[in-house]
């Protein structure tokens, strides 16, 4: 008997597909300290390898001695930028396209950049290896400002490039410039503020700041010289593309390069780039002939591989006295260190930065970023960022808020005005993308109702008189933040790494049995991969998501992709696993109409099998399917049950959200309490709700820590000033805000099930409303911007601007 | 280097060793003892990602010499569950609760949540905000974390009511 005996509603529950807040499948080994994180790795005779640093942030490297540090004990062997020429290694490309140094070669260019690799039996010897190497330095003259980069008389930084005034994006203004990019039409955004009724303009700052994953950069490299095979275990949120790079560089064939990333403790784009480390222990590898472990300690992951933002932009909007805008203007100074390191599409030097129009109907926009080198640790990475969204997010919301105090208007009301109409998707923007699909004013609408918006300025404005009066030291500000983003990279149109096209990729295979295994060429670093990917299996082909397993990471088994970076997972390999699933669904059907005598056309879907249409009790489950798909096979049919998609999009897509923070300050001593924060993320179809508000939370508290205190920061002659956890801060649970969520639903018109992604939609959206709260807070007293970070010393520094404390 | 000989009770096993004196106790249970569990996040006492419990008191391992444990008795992440292999309610809640996402932080957050829930069998939300406050989480926003812990203090609190109904 094929008549199923439950219900449809506890079929389709059982399947825990698509909408299901499923428990999640990794935390079974993480709860029992069972995870494989590349540090747990241990192969016999494993070496360890520690790097020799710069003091400095700028010097000619003089002299390496390793002399003493040989004769440590435990101590194999010391490699420098002379050894890694030999096998031409001394620099790398980086994603940028542009060329970094492995090992200084001649110079050091930021505090803390690699000098020499030292080898040794164990990490503890490497440790003392690495104080026995002994460098003499010649000290230069430094760059730490970026608007200082380009002065006529300014030091030479890069001097393997002074005479290149042609780079990999163009031509070159000095020799410590790195690009110009611009976008948008100039002629007609000179003319719209040249008649625009009220303009404003505002410096706004992006502070430099770092991801900081719990877990740091860290690989194992093991060359077997008999088989000629490199295997590289490593915190690698695209391994693919890490195995093509290693071979065009280290010249050993692709095939015979295995990568592998096991478990990874958090990336939030710092495990995206390569770094020296990564090459120094491959090199130590093929040089040694046994496996060799990096492990970054903390302040060598905050002071040298890699940072983000440090994006300083200078933001006009043109506009009529009704608050419509009119126009957009933004030049932006971007500090990308010694080296340019970002980890954007090679053809987008600036990232997805044209998303700066927002959420907005701007008739007209124009944007320029101009690259420059200083001394500071070379990336440009996309912290929890789709490439340079949140800065343009960052600088378009607190733009509004601006706009808003100039025309003496709400600023939920300026947005509302200005808002891209639902009706007008797929929308064109000025800076030439094609938003998908978005509800912007029903999802601004939702949030004001939700948060009682009216009430709280009404609370505000008797606060703000009680202030004027003397009767309270405390204000009170209220952060909007309307963002829309950028992510899915990207098709293969416009999007490239180092030409490797940005699709993505998922190879289903069905067992007879009924069970699946699947890989994609992403890679999880927290995100629940392994949950939610089964999800959407088990929605499309019927199976319970409990019977399919997700496997990610090794680069033998699973088809090629470009991995998990800029909110690409869902909406790229997203995307192919439909498409994998429903090849699969495809000849399934075939099957049962084999199985049911009848012809393919007269069946229909029916949560986990096919029904012959007006015969109920004529059903085949998958699970039947696939045990014929092996052994009970059509005559003439190709045998098994498995499927891959690569998956190039047609276009980006866009999630957008509401958020709103309310914050209370004491002027007197700028100490702050975030009394409410509430985020509408509308990020299209919702696979796993209960792992959506996860997400949230994350990155909103990544947003409270980047907007509200955490940074890089150098002092005048590049020292690193905080760069560990002692002063970079990363925010308790005592600290930590409390987040109120809530979404809407808007699916993707192009995306096979109208997901847009999520995971970084709260640090983009997040930033701009701590920053407009604390803003809105000291408005009526006169400040028009404060910049970020937002720490008490500066909101207390502020306040003592105002004259709040005379 | 000179080795010392240490002697310590780890997840309810005597374990005899020879360390450096300099090896931290992080290294001598993750290298030698082959616990993977707790794990490295900082250099400076402030992630808790090494956090386990030495004579009932949470500690972070990566600032504790494996001499100084000498004589201690020492649980980690891996000897949480009972011996038949059922989860403690500490680790079953941060499943149900979603606490936890990249899984780093999770053995440390774990051993702090189960000595914290036996000095204060049940704490109010801020005195679990207070309590996990030497540990860091860079996923969660740690809002699911207190419920996980909150989740784990209710079944604890109803299986010892249970018990001693019995």
């Amino acid at each position: 008997m094929n008549t199923p005996v439950l219900t449809r509603e506890q079929r389709e529950a059982k399947l825990e597909g698509m909408g299901c807040k499923r428990k999640r499948v990794e935390d079974i080994r993480f709860t029992q300290g069972k995870g494989n994180y590349i540090d747990d790795l241990k192969l016999p005779g494993m070496l360890f390898g520690d790097f020799v640093r710069s003091q400095y942030a700028h010097a000619r490297v003089r002299r390496i001695d390793a002399s003493k540090a040989l004769k440590v004990t435990g101590v194999l062997a010391v490699l420098t930028a002379e050894e890694l020429k030999g096998v031409n290694l001394a620099w790398m490309p980086t994603l940028a396209g542009d060329v970094q140094m492995v090992l200084a070669d001649g110079k050091v260019l930021f505090q803390n950049q690699e000098i020499a690799f030292v080898v040794a039996e164990d990490r503890y010897a490497a440790a003392d290896g690495v104080e026995a190497v002994e460098v003499e330095y010649e000290e230069l003259p430094v760059i730490v400002d970026p608007f200082k980069s380009m002065a006529p008389d300014a030091p030479v930084l890069r001097e393997d490039l002074k005479d290149k005034m042609t780079g990999a994006h163009g031509a070159r203004k000095h020799y410590n410039h790195i690009f110009e990019w611009s976008v948008g039409d100039k002629v007609g955004t000179d003319a719209a503020f040249q008649q625009a009724e009220v303009s404003i303009k505002e410096f706004i700052s992006y502070h430099r700041t770092h991801p900081s994953p719990l877990e740091t950069c860290q690989c194992v490299a093991s060359f077997d010289k008999i088989k000629g095979e490199l295997t590289v275990w490593g915190t690698f949120q695209a391994p693919h593309i890490v195995r093509t790079v290693a071979s065009l560089l280290s010249k050993v064939p692709e095939h015979k390069i295995h990568v592998i990333s096991p478990d990874i403790g958090g990336g939030f784009g710092n495990k995206v780039g390569a770094y020296p480390g990564y090459i120094c222990a491959i090199v130590a590898s093929i040089v040694t002939g046994k496996p060799v472990k990096w492990v970054e300690d903390r302040i060598e992951n905050l002071t040298a591989t890699s940072f983000a933002r440090d994006y300083h932009m200078t933001t006009e909007i043109a506009a009529t006295k009704e608050g419509k805008v009119t126009g957009l203007r933004v030049h932006v100074l971007a500090d990308h260190g010694g080296f340019d390191a970002c980890a954007d599409p090679s053809r987008f030097p600036a990232g997805f930065f044209a998303i700066v129009t927002g959420s907005y109907d701007f008739p007209v926009a124009h944007a320029v970023v101009d690259g420059v080198y200083t001394n500071k640790a070379p990336g440009g990475v996309a912290y929890r960022c789709s490439l340079r969204v949140t800065e343009a997010a960052y600088a378009i919301e607190r733009s509004m808020d601006i706009l808003a105090q100039k025309l003496g208007m709400d600023p939920a009301e300026l947005r509302l005005r200005n808002f891209i109409k639902r009706e007008q998707f797929p929308y064109k923007s000025a800076l030439g993308w094609e938003y998908d699909s978005g509800d912007y004013h029903t999802a601004m609408q939702k949030a004001m109702d939700a948060v009682g918006y009216k009430q709280l300025r009404a609370e505000q404005a008797v606060k703000r008189a009680a202030f004027k009066r003397g009767e309270t030291r405390e204000i009170m500000g209220i952060g909007l933040s309307f963002f829309t983003e950028i992510v899915g990279a990207g098709p293969s149109k416009n999007c490239d790494v180092l030409g490797v096209a940005m699709f993505d990729s998922c190879e289903i295979r069905v067992h007879p049995t009924g069970s699946v295994i699947s890989r994609m060429g992403t890679k999880s670093q927290g995100q629940g991969h392994e949950t939610t990917y089964a999800q959407i299996i088990a929605s499309e082909i019927g199976i319970p998501a409990d019977d399919i397993m997700v496997e990610e990471g090794n680069t033998d088994s699973a088809p090629y992709g470009i991995g998990t970076f800029g909110s690409r997972s869902t909406p790229v390999a997203g995307a192919a696993i439909a498409m994998a699933a429903r090849k699969i669904r495809n000849k399934a059907q075939m099957i049962a109409a084999y199985l049911l005598e009848v012809h393919e056309g007269d069946l229909e879907w029916d949560v986990d099998g096919f029904r012959v249409k007006g015969l109920p009790e004529k059903f085949k489950s998958m699970k039947e399917i696939a045990w014929a798909a092996y052994h009970g096979i059509p005559p003439g049919m190709e045998p098994g049950l498995e499927a891959v998609s690569y998956y190039d999009p047609p276009n980006m897509t866009y999630p957008f959200g509401a958020y709103i923070c309310v914050m209370d300050i004491d002027v007197d001593t700028g100490v702050y309490k975030v009394r409410r924060f509430y985020a509408l993320d509308d990020c299209g179809t919702r696979i796993n709700p209960m792992i959506i508000e996860g997400q949230v939370h994350g990155g909103l508290t990544e947003a409270f820590a980047i907007a509200m205190g955490q940074e890089i920061r150098y002092d005048e002659i590049g020292n690193v000033v905080g760069g560990s956890f002692m002063d970079f801060f990363l925010p308790t649970a005592v600290e930590t805000p409390k987040w109120e969520t809530d979404f809407t639903v808007t699916p993707s018109p192009h995306h096979p099930i109208g997901a847009k992604g999520v995971g970084e939609s709260p640090n983009v959206g997040g930033v701009p409303a701590f920053s407009n709260a604390v803003n809105d807070a000291f408005s009526f007293l006169g400040a028009t911007h404060i910049q970020m970070p937002h720490d008490h010393w500066r909101i207390w520094a502020a306040a003592q601007r105002l004259g709040l404390h005379d | 280097m000179a080795k010392s000989h240490v002697k310590m009770s780890v997840n309810g096993r005597d374990v005899e060793a020879l360390v450096e004196p300099r090896t931290l106790l992080i290294h001598f249970l993750r290298e030698q003892l082959n616990l993977t569990g707790a794990h490295i996040g900082c250099d400076t006492t402030h992630c808790g990602a090494c956090t386990v419990d030495l004579d009932d008191k949470s500690i972070k391992s990566c600032t504790v010499f494996a001499v100084q444990a000498d004589g201690a008795k020492i649980t980690t992440i891996e000897g949480l569950a009972q011996p038949d292999g059922s989860l403690h309610a500490l680790q079953e809640g941060f499943r149900m609760m979603h606490g936890l996402q990249c899984g780093y932080c999770t053995p440390g957050m774990i051993m702090r949540g189960h000595r914290l829930l036996l000095e204060n069998s049940n704490p109010s939300e801020e005195e679990i905000r207070f309590g996990i406050a030497g540990n860091l989480c860079r996923c969660t926003g740690y809002q699911n974390i207190v419920k996980a812990i909150q989740y784990a203090a209710a079944k604890l609190n109803g299986t010892a009511r249970e018990e001693a109904a019995e």
